[in-house]
């Protein structure tokens, strides 16, 4: 239990100085940035209590507004991810996730995708929507989050390839 | 009594959510109006110490460029002195008036440069200590850059000019025709131009300058050039799209515009701004 605090701890620091100091300056193509902070939120222990995991959310959100002066974007859309997790969860992974102690690395690669992709979209969807505020870009919005999803989806997978514990 | 705390218990998933969705909704809120103290800023000491170090790093890679620009610019300066000291010998001066400036100049490096947001900020390593204050002009060697919205004890923030919050009035070199300039957040390299009358002389290619009628930047700091223009729906106004002079998405060097007379000036028109219940400045 230690172990995994320890882990989450360093986890939460890593990806914010990773998302500020590198991936917030990449702007491919002029404006699509990956939001690969919120692999947090994907690989958060499934079984932690949920009013903490919303606090931690909101925190994490709002240390990435901090560096980019946004606001609550970025802690709205990690706060409504988070709280749509468990829906995510119990859609990608069957309704049986909440009795077993599954692991994220544990589960088959289709069941991993949909989830992944879920979360990002919903986060960037959200993220989008607030930091643009106009009804009248809608199609800037939408453009958007679907670039930005995809190259986010890109770098989450490799940076988790490359952490993956082999066990 | 009972009831509701069972209520809360039963749901505080929602309740801690919605409370924390509303707080982040709110800071969202004050980001997006322009002249407001926020509370998410990059100028704090964490923040700012963070992204300076970072900047550090990378700051020697594009020190040729960095020279190259500066070196040009030293030169552009130096014909206007050697030009502007040929005209001074030429008059003579009877006044006994001292002639004194209305700005001074101070140089600061940007730290962190946003723009592919739709309200994007430049965070400064200058602040309160270096003489840095809100509503400074930013500019750059090449031209207009934004105007500073906070500043802390070594950081400011700086409102990019490509930030939906900022209007600057710029107008044609060639004459007097103003209007003002914001972004549509598309694309960096171009800006957007209003309400510049339709009798006006525009083409392709002119220069577009600052007005000068704000406190903020003196008249002529270049802005871009006319790259299309089209009439708008009432058929009065251009709606001109600009070319900037700067790459806003490459600034290292800035410097600030202080008006010295800022102060002066300001006391004389608030007697004004009250009667016509409009506040200047917030």
């Amino acid at each position: 239990m230690n172990n995994t605090l320890v882990i989450n701890i360093v986890r939460f620091l890593f990806l914010i100085l990773l998302q500020a100091l590198v991936l917030n300056n990449i702007n491919l193509f002029g404006y699509i940035n990956p939001y690969a902070y919120i692999i947090f939120i994907i690989l958060f222990p499934f079984t932690t209590n949920q009013v903490n995991f919303l606090l931690i959310s909101f925190l994490l959100g709002l240390s990435i507004d901090f560096f980019l002066n946004s606001g609550g974007v970025h802690a709205s859309a990690s706060l409504t991810v988070a709280y749509l997790r468990p829906t995510i969860l119990s859609y990608s992974f069957g309704v049986s996730y909440e009795h077993q102690n599954i692991k994220f690395s544990r589960m088959g690669l289709k069941e991993r995708l949909l989830y992944v992709i879920l979360i990002v979209f919903i986060h960037h969807l959200v993220l989008f929507s607030l930091e643009i505020f106009n009804l009248q870009y809608i199609l800037m919005i939408l453009k958007k989050t679907l670039f930005s999803s995809i190259f986010s989806l890109i770098v989450i997978f490799i940076v988790l390839t490359l952490f993956s514990r082999k066990n | 009594m009972q009831q509701i705390i069972d209520f809360l218990i039963r749901y505080r998933n929602a309740v801690v959510y919605l409370l924390l969705l509303s707080l982040a909704l709110f800071f969202t809120i004050q980001a997006h109006s322009y002249h407001q103290s926020k509370v998410i800023s990059s100028t704090n000491s964490l923040t700012g110490g963070l992204l300076s170090w970072s900047n550090n790093l990378g700051d020697y890679f594009d020190l040729k460029d960095q020279n190259e620009l500066l070196l040009n610019e030293n030169k552009r300066l130096r014909n206007q002195l050697s030009a502007s000291k040929e005209k001074i010998k030429r008059i003579t001066v009877t006044d006994s008036i001292p002639v004194d400036t209305t700005y001074r100049y101070r140089s600061a490096q940007v730290i962190a440069n946003n723009y592919s947001l739709r309200d994007n900020y430049i965070t400064l390593d200058k602040g309160n200590e270096n003489g840095f204050s809100k509503d400074m002009g930013i500019i750059s060697s090449k031209g207009i850059v934004g105007v500073v919205e906070d500043a802390s004890e070594r950081y400011s923030r700086v409102i990019s000019i490509l930030n939906s919050n900022l209007e600057i009035n710029v107008g044609l070199k060639k004459s007097s025709h103003y209007g003002s300039m914001s972004w549509n957040g598309k694309d960096p390299n171009t800006i957007q131009l209003t309400d510049i009358n339709r009798l006006a002389p525009v083409a392709k290619g002119d220069t577009i300058i600052t007005a000068g009628k704000s406190l903020i930047f003196p008249k002529g700091i270049p802005v871009g050039t006319i790259k299309d223009y089209t009439l708008d729906q009432s058929q009065t106004y251009f709606l001109i799209e600009i070319r900037l002079f700067n790459d806003m998405t490459n600034l290292d060097q800035v410097y600030a515009i202080e008006h010295l007379k800022k102060e002066e000036i300001r006391s004389l028109e608030e007697p004004e701004s009250k009667l016509n219940q409009q506040p200047i400045d917030e």
